[in-house]
């Protein structure tokens, strides 16, 4: 592997194991908020999928850096300028609505890019493809079903998801743009070409809110920058909670 | 009226291994079958992966209550003639 090659690796390890983290944890935040038990539980299970990953694409990230660093101080040891995740992740869990129509355009994404990851050159990022297409797979049938329940469910729970839906819209665009690092990579076999998957993404998430009755919105703004540490006021607030417990107590194992 | 008390209540079902028989692990709430059986997967199948799962509506459930255990299961107990072990087998088989 060519050192710029490597490089490129470890950024794109770090990126994609930035997304898991950060949407893992969002998502962690519902732990006992739930709204009923059973629902608790399933949600908790989604995180831990999530955490999961962030740990595969991390320790493979550590390996590439081989400076002395593991898993967890990409997680831990990092502030919010250094995280290039993307930005959709990162917003406040918001109400259940909120929390999962994020969690369907996110699901829906990893359908489409997941398999594309398994077909790299790149071994190991090709195994952690395919350890998560089952748990995407699942995690789909989920968000989905609630997007459906929801979105044609009662006055009040429709206004809600329409809310979300039209709050998060112009989160999705970042999701599929690449800059030098990810062309470098896709031209290379190793990364993916997100920015043919905006298509096969849309088509699906159209399907999914019209069977809810939702109104898919006009594509009138977007915000980026997650990708070169641009974030928004909320990031912070989360790596603080997140990263307090390692940075009070380096090294403590319990 | 809570959140579980406007939802059904699912008994569950899991076959943890081929060949084995389902067997009842617990109950939960849920909207209908389609969740219950997704919850049923959450919270009785994460850490060793059954099978098979059933989910059944406890409503649909017919139990037998404890008043009748006299009339149900009595009568066979000076019945010894109806179970295996009261016949003497041939000593070629070992075993029954």
């Amino acid at each position: 592997m060519s050192d710029a090659i490597k490089a490129a690796t470890l950024e794109y390890a770090t990126r994609l194991g930035d997304d898991s983290v950060v949407l893992g944890h969002r998502i962690s935040e519902w732990i006992s908020y739930g709204p009923f038990l059973e629902e608790d539980i399933a949600y908790g299970n989604v995180s831990l999928d999530y955490i999961g990953r962030a740990r595969m694409f991390y320790t493979y990230a550590a390996e590439l850096a081989d400076d002395g660093r593991d898993e967890d101080d990409f997680a831990y040891m990092r502030n919010d300028r250094e995280y290039r995740n993307l930005l959709l992740f990162e917003m406040p869990k918001g109400d259940f609505a909120y929390s999962q129509v994020r969690q369907l355009f996110a699901d829906v994404y990893y359908t489409v890019l997941l398999p594309e990851l398994l077909q790299s050159k790149d071994e190991t990022l090709s195994a952690i493809a395919a350890k998560a297409i089952k748990e995407t797979k699942y995690h789909l049938r989920r968000s989905r079903d609630w997007v459906l329940r929801l979105g044609d469910g009662t006055e009040e729970s429709h206004k809600r998801t329409q809310k979300a839906v039209d709050a998060l819209w112009g989160y999705t665009h970042e999701l599929f743009d690449m800059d030098a690092t990810e062309q470098l990579l896709a031209d290379e076999g190793i990364g993916v070409d997100v920015s043919k998957l905006r298509d096969a993404w849309l088509q699906r998430v159209t399907e999914i809110l019209t069977e809810a009755t939702l109104t898919v919105p006009e594509d009138s703004w977007e915000v980026k920058g997650g990708r070169i540490g641009y974030h928004t006021e909320n990031l912070g607030h989360m790596l603080t909670e997140m990263q307090i417990v390692h940075r009070s107590h380096p090294g403590c194992k319990w | 009226m809570s959140v579980t008390e406007k939802l059904e209540l699912f008994e569950v079902f899991v076959r943890s291994k081929r060949g084995l028989d389902h067997k009842h692990v617990g109950s939960l709430h849920a909207e209908d079958h389609e969740q219950a059986l997704e919850y049923a997967r959450d919270c009785y199948t994460r850490r060793s992966e059954g099978v098979s799962i059933w989910v059944v509506k406890s409503a649909d459930i017919c139990a037998s209550q404890e008043d009748d255990a006299d009339c149900f299961y009595d009568p066979n107990d000076d019945k010894p003639y109806r179970h295996a072990t009261y016949y003497v087998l041939p000593d070629p088989v070992n075993n029954m």
